[in-house]
Order: structure tokens, then C-alpha cells, then sequence
């Protein structure tokens, strides 16, 4: 039976404005900075700094200086920036597109199609969990490499026309690499997006209306009390049980990466910080750094919760059709 | 016994649902069998929907239902290979395209046949590149029965599938779906409010009247059953000592309805007529809404 395949097909065909032409608009919209910023700087020719990420500039002085390491090394965290910038496009995207997966076809009523087929309700969410932890971040992460490549041609383009050859430069890079690191990150990412998938999933399944007050306000009013409670001596969560870490989880943990600061990641301290000139950006994102997560029980616990809360998603979806709208 | 248990599609025993104090059905049993065009006539808020409802698992309710072998609340999927439904215009999904949309049935759907659906939709206007927002009411509802017939289902559930539409529309919906879908092995349960439009194409009528069943019957019991009689001003009161369902006055004649009295005696009043289902209808539900 296809209907798995058709259903991911069909959160595409529903969701082509954020899971493609967004990507696509924000890498584009890099690129046309990119364009922008050399020709102002060959207009000038003066210290026009193009920046993206890392400053052209300096790519421009390695590739003169012959310090071919150097420069790939800097292309490698331009790579990292298109695929950063698309998945913060990927956040907004997965965020409104979870809080309406099972809400929106209720108010439009076109529920009663769906559920007129012989689909079952835990295929459908199980589908709408997918499309926003595999489907989505594949196309963000294919798209997000194309349009490198095509950064990589206009550098290319602008170095030779100073005479300067950027193609050793590329080849000290990783392009490659670097996309399969990204495809790496995608199963950790997806485990780790559990808990926020499943608490979007669930208030789009159960609430009647409004899903996005229902889901932001309710850990931003237990965090405020928490902290009320706290400041009057009162018995709260303190210590290692940080509530605001956890109900920050359950909202923000589908921005792929987010992970990167948590503790087990291999990359420590709440930051990232790329230092180009002492470190590897491609080995920064080594599976064996990233998937020192997976020993983390913060990580399990999260996915467990996120798999209760999608079940509790389907149970909802099984009984709730109508909105007070 | 058993052939009637092979052709029941649906046998429904005290279902009962509540909307907190309101009791949308109250205790309603009835049985259709295949091959019946069913139509549930009901005053708004009588609990008709909320039996479609039921018997498509889109509910929780009390009590004990069976459609085609399954229990809707739990087997829905499995349910829905065999049932369609159309519910009051415009449930289909306004962004999608009548090729994503055809693609989409056949694809999950195993007894939809995507030849006899492309078949009907060259019938009418609908190009496969148009979404759905692009089309008419009366196009929507076009595409969404092409959807609907070209699947071989053995009960086709029909919630006001013409609501809103022009009369051509109406007219045309109901002429597809009996020369081109109905059979002795399909069944149709269909509610709507211009009954007069369907009262032609109808084997059975359920009145449903306060989550209660007011009258269920074949036609040709309710053909039987119910006379309407044009009465002379002299044998009036002749005519109310047979307590009549209701009296109303044309031309000024009255124009009396009984149940279960003798044709003999009502011929001797005047002239006899098969009462509309509409004029049973209104007399059925006399003060509903008092």
C-alpha cells in the first residue's frame, strides 16, 4: 500500500509554500547579497566588506596568500551558514506549519474529506510528524547546498576576475562532506525535535481554537509562576530540573541544531564558536561529536514524552472534529 | 434470516449521544437494507447529522451500532473502503488541485477507478491544473461526486449535498448519481431540507424529530398509509371526526391528512391524492419548534 508515501506527498502538496520556496527564498535571498556586495565593491573599490558568515574579503586574501587550507576552511563555514539560515527558516516553517496540521483542516472543515478516505488517523499524524522531521529538513538541506553551489560559482566568477584561481580553494573544502554531515544531523535532529513536534501536534489536534496561544502561553505562565513561586520560598522546580530548559524544549527543539549546546553534543557551552582559524568547521559537525547526544537521557526523555504526546495527538484526532469557529 | 442479515448495511439499537443536557439522538433504532435510497428528513437541530455522524465514526455515542460488519468507532479506515460520504458542500480541501486530488484517492483508495472519474469530470468544466478555491460551489460539488462515484462503495452517505447550489446543479447531481451509480447493491442515506427534490427517488423516509425517529417507513407503506383528501365545506366535520393529521384550507376547500383510515370511507369525502412528502412532513412535525 502507498498511502504513507501519498501522505507525506500530500503535506507537500498542502505545504510547497514553506517546505520549498522558503528555503529557497532565504538562500536566494544570501546569494543576491552576495551579487549585491561584489559589484558595490567593484564599484567602490574600496573596503566593502561582503559578508557572509565570514567576510569575502578575507576568503579573497587566503586564496592570494596561496593559503588554500585556510580558505576552504572559511568556504566550509559559508556552507554552514546556508544551511543555518535555512534551517531557522525551517523553525518558523515547522513551528506554524505543526500547530495547524491537525487544526486547520477542522476550521475549513475539510476534515470530513480526509477522514471520508480510508486512512487511518494514526497514519495522518504520523504523516504530519514525518513531513515536519524528515521530509521538510531534506528539502531545506538540498536546497540550502544547491544555492551554495551556486555561491561557489559567483566566487569562483569574481575570483578569476582578479586573476585569482578559487578553484584549489574549493577543492581544500568540503562541499561534499559537509552535506553529508548535514544529512547526518537529520535522524538526531528528528529524535531530538520529538517533545516540540508532539506538544504542537497535540494542542493542533485538541484545542477549538487559537492552538498558538495554547501551546506558547501555557510553559510561558508555568515558567512565570515557577519563578513566583521560587522568589516566596514556596516549593518549585530548581536545581538540576530547570522547568524553562524543559518547556523551552517543547517549543524550540524542532530548529535543527539546537542541540549543539546542550551538554553531550561535543560541542560545549551554550554557543558555537567557530574559530576559522583553529579549527575544522567539517570536523566540528563529526557524527561522532554530534552522536555523543544519543548517551544523553535528556535526549530519550524527550523523545518518549514526544511520543506520548503524538499519541495523544491521534487520540484526539480519532474523537475532535469540530472548532468553535 | 440469514439473506436479511447479508443485505442489512446498517443496524443501529438505542443509540443515544448527548451534547452536555441536549440529547441530539435519544435512543434511536432503525435497520436499512441494500438497495434502498434512504432519505432522513428532520427540522434543524433533530439529530440528523449527528446520526450520519455516527454511522461514519466522525462520533463517540451510546449504544450499539453496526454498518457493513463494522463498528464506525473503531474501524473507521477499514469502514471507509466501503462508504462515501458527502457532506454539505465545500469540505474539499480549498488548496488542492483536481489532479492532486484524483492522484490522492487513487492512491489510497483501492476501489476507486481513476478512468471512470476522469470520465465524469470531462462532462463538466473542471480542468485537472485548477485548485479547488478556483471553482465554483457547483463545481466543487461536481468534482467531489466524480470523486465519489468512481469509487465502488456499498453505501454512499449524503449530508445536504446540494445545499446552496443553483437548481441546475440540484437537478443534475441527483440525475448522475441514480442513472449513473445507483444499484440493487449500493445504498444511499440521504438528508436534505428541499425534499421535494428527492421525495421521486426515495424507497425509504425517516422522520427524525428530537433525536427521536417520528415515522419509518417504505414509501409505498407511507403511499398506503397516509391519504390526503379534498374536502367539500358540507362534510367537514365529517372529515375531523376521523381525526385527521392536519387540515388546511386551498381555494376554499380543505384539504385534509389521514393515517390508517380505509380508502372507502375517505373516497366518500372527496377527492383522494398521495400526500407530498413535504405536506406529511410539515404535518408530522407540527409544532417543533413551539
Amino acid at each position: 500500500m502507498k498511502t504513507l508515501p501519498l501522505l507525506l506527498k500530500r503535506e507537500y502538496w498542502e505545504h510547497r509554500g514553506g517546505f520549498f520556496w522558503t528555503p529557497i527564498w532565504i538562500t536566494g535571498v544570501l546569494l543576491i547579497f552576495t551579487v549585491l556586495g561584489i559589484i558595490s565593491a567593484e564599484v567602490f573599490r574600496s573596503n566593502a566588506h561582503v559578508h557572509v558568515g565570514i567576510s569575502l574579503d578575507d576568503l579573497r586574501n587566503h586564496i592570494s596568500a596561496n593559503d588554500m587550507i585556510q580558505a576552504g576552511n572559511a568556504l566550509d563555514m559559508i556552507q554552514l551558514v546556508f544551511g543555518a539560515i535555512a534551517c531557522v527558516g525551517l523553525f518558523f516553517v515547522l513551528f506554524f506549519y505543526l500547530l495547524g496540521a491537525l487544526y486547520d483542516d477542522r476550521r475549513d472543515r475539510s476534515v470530513l474529506f480526509w477522514k471520508s478516505l480510508p486512512v487511518s488517523d494514526t497514519a495522518t499524524v504520523v504523516s504530519k510528524a514525518l513531513a515536519a522531521i524528515l521530509v521538510a529538513p531534506l528539502i531545506a538541506f538540498a536546497v540550502a547546498t544547491i544555492a551554495y553551489f551556486a555561491f561557489l560559482i559567483l566566487v569562483t566568477l569574481w575570483a578569476g576576475a582578479h586573476g585569482l584561481n578559487a578553484l584549489p580553494a574549493i577543492m581544500a573544502a568540503h562541499p561534499l562532506g559537509m552535506f553529508a554531515r548535514f544529512m547526518l544531523t537529520v535522524p538526531l535532529n528528528a529524535l531530538w525535535a520529538l517533545p516540540a513536534v508532539g506538544w504542537l501536534l497535540f494542542w493542533s489536534s485538541w484545542v477549538r481554537s487559537k492552538p498558538f496561544l495554547w501551546a506558547v502561553l501555557i510553559p510561558l505562565i508555568a515558567v512565570i509562576i515557577n519563578a513566583w513561586l521560587g522568589q516566596l520560598g514556596a516549593p518549585h522546580f530548581d536545581g538540576d530540573f530547570r522547568l524553562a530548559t524543559v518547556l523551552a524544549r517543547l517549543l524550540f527543539s524542532i530548529m535543527p541544531g539546537s542541540y549543539l549546546g546542550a551538554p553531550g553534543a561535543g560541542v560545549r557551552g551554550s554557543h558555537i564558536s567557530w574559530k576559522l582559524e583553529d579549527d575544522h568547521v567539517v570536523s566540528s559537525l563529526d557524527p561522532s561529536r554530534l552522536y555523543g547526544l544519543m548517551a544523553e537521557p535528556n535526549l530519550w526523555i524527550g523523545a518518549i514524552a514526544g511520543l506520548a504526546l503524538i499519541a495523544a495527538a491521534i487520540w484526539f484526532r480519532q474523537r475532535r472534529i469540530e472548532t468553535s469557529t | 434470516m440469514t439473506a436479511a442479515i447479508n443485505t442489512e448495511i446498517v443496524r443501529a439499537r438505542n443509540l443515544t449521544k448527548s451534547y452536555g443536557t441536549l440529547k441530539a439522538l435519544d435512543g434511536v433504532s432503525f435497520d436499512i437494507e441494500s438497495g434502498r435510497i434512504v432519505g432522513l428528513i428532520g427540522p434543524n437541530g433533530a439529530g440528523k447529522t449527528t446520526a450520519l455522524k455516527a454511522i461514519l465514526g466522525l462520533t463517540d455515542f451510546e449504544g450499539e451500532l453496526n454498518v457493513l460488519g463494522f463498528d464506525p468507532r473503531k474501524q473507521r479506515a477499514e469502514l471507509m473502503e466501503q462508504v462515501c460520504f458527502i457532506a454539505d458542500v465545500a469540505v474539499l480541501p480549498r488548496w488542492i488541485r483536481v489532479s492532486e486530488a484524483v492522484e490522492f484517492v487513487t492512491g489510497v483508495h483501492p476501489r476507486f477507478s481513476p478512468e471512470k472519474c476522469q470520465a465524469f469530470l470531462s462532462h463538466t468544466k473542471i480542468q485537472p491544473g485548477m485548485r479547488v478555491r478556483e471553482l465554483s460551489k457547483g463545481m466543487i460539488v461536481q468534482l467531489h461526486l466524480a470523486l465519489v462515484m468512481a469509487i465502488d462503495a456499498r453505501l454512499l452517505v449524503l449530508d445536504e449535498p446540494t445545499l446552496g447550489l443553483d437548481i441546475l446543479y440540484r437537478k443534475s447531481f441527483y440525475e448522475s448519481l441514480l442513472s449513473d451509480y445507483f444499484d440493487e447493491n449500493k445504498t444511499i442515506i440521504v438528508t436534505t431540507h428541499q425534499v421535494e427534490e428527492i421525495e421521486h427517488i426515495l424507497t425509504d423516509l425517516v422522520f427524525i424529530r428530537d433525536g427521536k425517529i417520528a415515522l419509518a417507513a417504505t414509501m409505498d407503506e407511507v403511499g398506503e398509509r397516509y391519504a390526503e383528501v379534498m374536502v367539500n365545506p358540507d362534510k367537514v366535520e365529517a372529515a375531523r371526526a376521523l381525526k385527521p393529521l392536519n387540515e388546511r384550507q386551498i381555494f376554499g376547500k380543505s384539504i385534509f391528512l389521514f393515517d390508517g383510515i380505509e380508502r372507502s370511507r375517505l373516497a366518500a369525502l372527496g377527492e383522494l391524492h398521495k400526500p407530498s412528502v413535504a405536506d406529511l412532513f410539515v404535518a408530522t412535525m407540527k409544532g417543533t419548534y413551539a
